[in-house]
């Protein structure tokens, strides 16, 4: 008993429901969509630039919604917007969302209806360049925080989150794109996956006693299907990504593997609160 | 003419602070029962948690001042600690810090305090506070802590803890004078042989640069549930922004490597 006060737990538990894992998943595949977006227009790929960009405009309409349902108080969800506090991750982060979502929603819409192509050009622009932002601020968001295993993990989990947001918006756009068109989507696809495995591996060396969650329970059954489902992913992807099939399960599995490896993100910070010594 | 004598009689308050002295604790909880009263904070049930005289278990959103009882067998018999827990309105406070909506903020008496109009409940204060202090009210769906009575405090009041404090093991006052009474008084339980005694969050070495609470102990914090080495989060914070801008950069060149690095 002299180890701390009857083994209570001395931090609070986060209060974050687990759409909020969804949050950093469709976050983070609307903002690399937005990117690979407008790469696609500039290369002049129209299939793939279409496809991208209404993967970034569906993001942007369900990520605010995720977020909103997760709190207290929904209906003051525009207090987010009151004050813009660079200390505050979150605030940033609304900011960033915020933007994004006027950008990539604008310029789908104009994409879509051919409406003010002028400034919807310029909105995917600026969409473009928030969307890498909105895929990694959520590294800081939870790295931000006394939970021993996200703060610990402050230099890898925004790039584990790049890494499945590279995954996710590759796997979609090469299930959504004639096989032709989405070679670009599906080495993105393989790019994400690897910076994805090899990132949250090296995350896990760096936690040394502290990645206990990530090894045994909840969490880490939803690390291990994650890393099981991006590496067969990226197998299926590189071998038969060219075929319609071969896309889809593909794209399927990447996009299942980005998600779960959030949910183990999320429930590790959990059982890390719960378990951490004083 | 008036009003010109009434603008420069505006000065800032003193930094004002607790210092909670365990030495001199009863146990007998009346600070937890005069803030429940003087804040009208709902109950949490009656549950008895067999934790010596603890029925209360930790701070949260209904509780902000809790009082420990650990008992150590000693010398053939039991040294009964006890201590009043309470928010420590950090110098460095990660739940300001984090607070998006600025809900959170620093009044004039230098305590940190939630605008209860203005919280929406994103719960990030929750998961940055490194003294699992402050807590959603499950109902309310906001999040509440100590205010250090800002009304009391306001209309020239102490707190109705220290008010309520029998024995003064729990004090208030300016803060820097809370410092040098915690000082003389560990100098003086150390000359009388109490080697134990310790204080916690007194000076600006710590992970919190010192606390608006500060603690006068007789063991490690973490006996009695506080962490022995607090830091604020966002020491950290452009480290994370480093690596997130690199992360964010990996994916604007994973996007061009894609269409370059290709035939198709």
């Amino acid at each position: 008993m002299s180890d701390s006060y009857y083994g209570r737990p001395y931090l609070k538990t986060p209060v974050w429901k687990p759409e909020i894992a969804g949050y950093f998943w469709i976050g983070g595949l609307a903002g690399a969509s937005a990117t690979l977006a407008l790469a696609a227009r500039l290369a002049g790929n129209r299939r793939l630039h279409r496809s991208a960009l209404g993967a970034a405009l569906a993001g942007s309409v369900i990520s605010p919604a995720l977020l909103i349902d997760d709190l207290g108080r929904p209906e003051r969800f525009l207090n987010m917007l009151r004050v813009f506090k660079p200390t505050s991750p979150m605030s940033v982060g609304s900011w960033v969302l915020a933007g994004f979502g006027t950008t990539a929603g604008g310029a789908a819409v104009s994409e879509f209806t051919g409406v003010l192509r002028p400034l919807g050009r310029l909105a995917e622009v600026v969409a473009a360049a928030l969307g890498p932002v909105l895929a990694t601020y959520t590294g800081v968001l939870v790295a931000d925080t006394a939970v021993p295993v996200w703060h610990e993990s402050r230099r890898h989990l925004p790039l584990v989150f790049a890494g499945g947001a590279m995954a996710s918006a590759g796997g979609l756009a090469a299930m959504t794109t004639p096989a032709r068109r989405a070679g670009p989507a599906r080495r993105l696809a393989l790019l994400g996956a690897a910076l994805e495995l090899v990132s949250a591996a090296d995350m896990e060396r760096h936690l040394g006693e502290l990645a206990a969650p990530y090894r045994d329970g909840d969490a880490a059954r939803a690390a291990r299907l994650g890393r099981g489902l991006t590496g067969a992913g990226a197998g299926v992807v590189a071998l038969a990504g060219r075929r319609r099939l071969g896309a889809i399960v593909g794209g399927s599995l990447l996009l299942g593997g980005a998600l779960a490896e959030r949910i183990a993100v999320y429930r590790a910070g959990l059982q890390s609160a719960r378990e951490a010594k004083p | 003419m008036q009003n010109y004598e009434w603008v420069t009689d505006i000065t800032a308050p003193e930094r004002v602070g607790f210092f909670t002295d365990s030495s001199i604790c009863i146990g007998c909880k009346a600070c937890e029962v005069a803030c429940k009263e003087w804040n009208a904070l709902p109950t949490e049930g009656l549950e008895f948690l067999a934790l010596s005289y603890d029925n209360t278990g930790a701070l949260g959103s209904d509780t902000w001042r809790h009082v420990a009882f650990i008992e150590q067998k000693r010398d053939g018999g039991v040294r009964w600690l006890m201590n009043s827990d309470v928010c420590k309105h950090c110098t460095r406070a990660a739940c300001l810090d984090v607070c998006p909506t600025g809900a959170l903020f620093r009044t004039e008496f230098g305590t940190v305090v939630v605008q209860e109009d203005v919280c929406n409940g994103c719960g990030y204060c929750i998961a940055a506070c490194p003294f699992g202090v402050i807590d959603r009210r499950p109902a309310d769906g906001r999040a509440f802590k100590c205010t250090m009575c800002y009304d009391r405090l306001k209309g020239g009041l102490q707190p109705a803890c220290a008010t309520a404090c029998p024995t003064t093991s729990i004090q208030f006052g300016p803060l820097h004078e809370m410092r040098d009474r915690a000082r003389r008084r560990v100098e003086e339980l150390h000359a009388s042989g109490v080697d134990d005694a310790r204080l916690y969050l007194a000076d600006e070495s710590d992970g919190v640069e010192g606390g608006g609470s500060i603690f006068l102990l007789l063991d490690d914090p973490h006996v009695y549930g506080l962490p022995d080495q607090p830091e604020a989060t966002t020491h950290h914070l452009g480290e994370m922004w480093k690596t997130a801008a690199l992360a964010a950069g990996a994916i604007a060149l994973g996007v061009a490597g894609a269409f370059l690095g290709g035939r198709r």
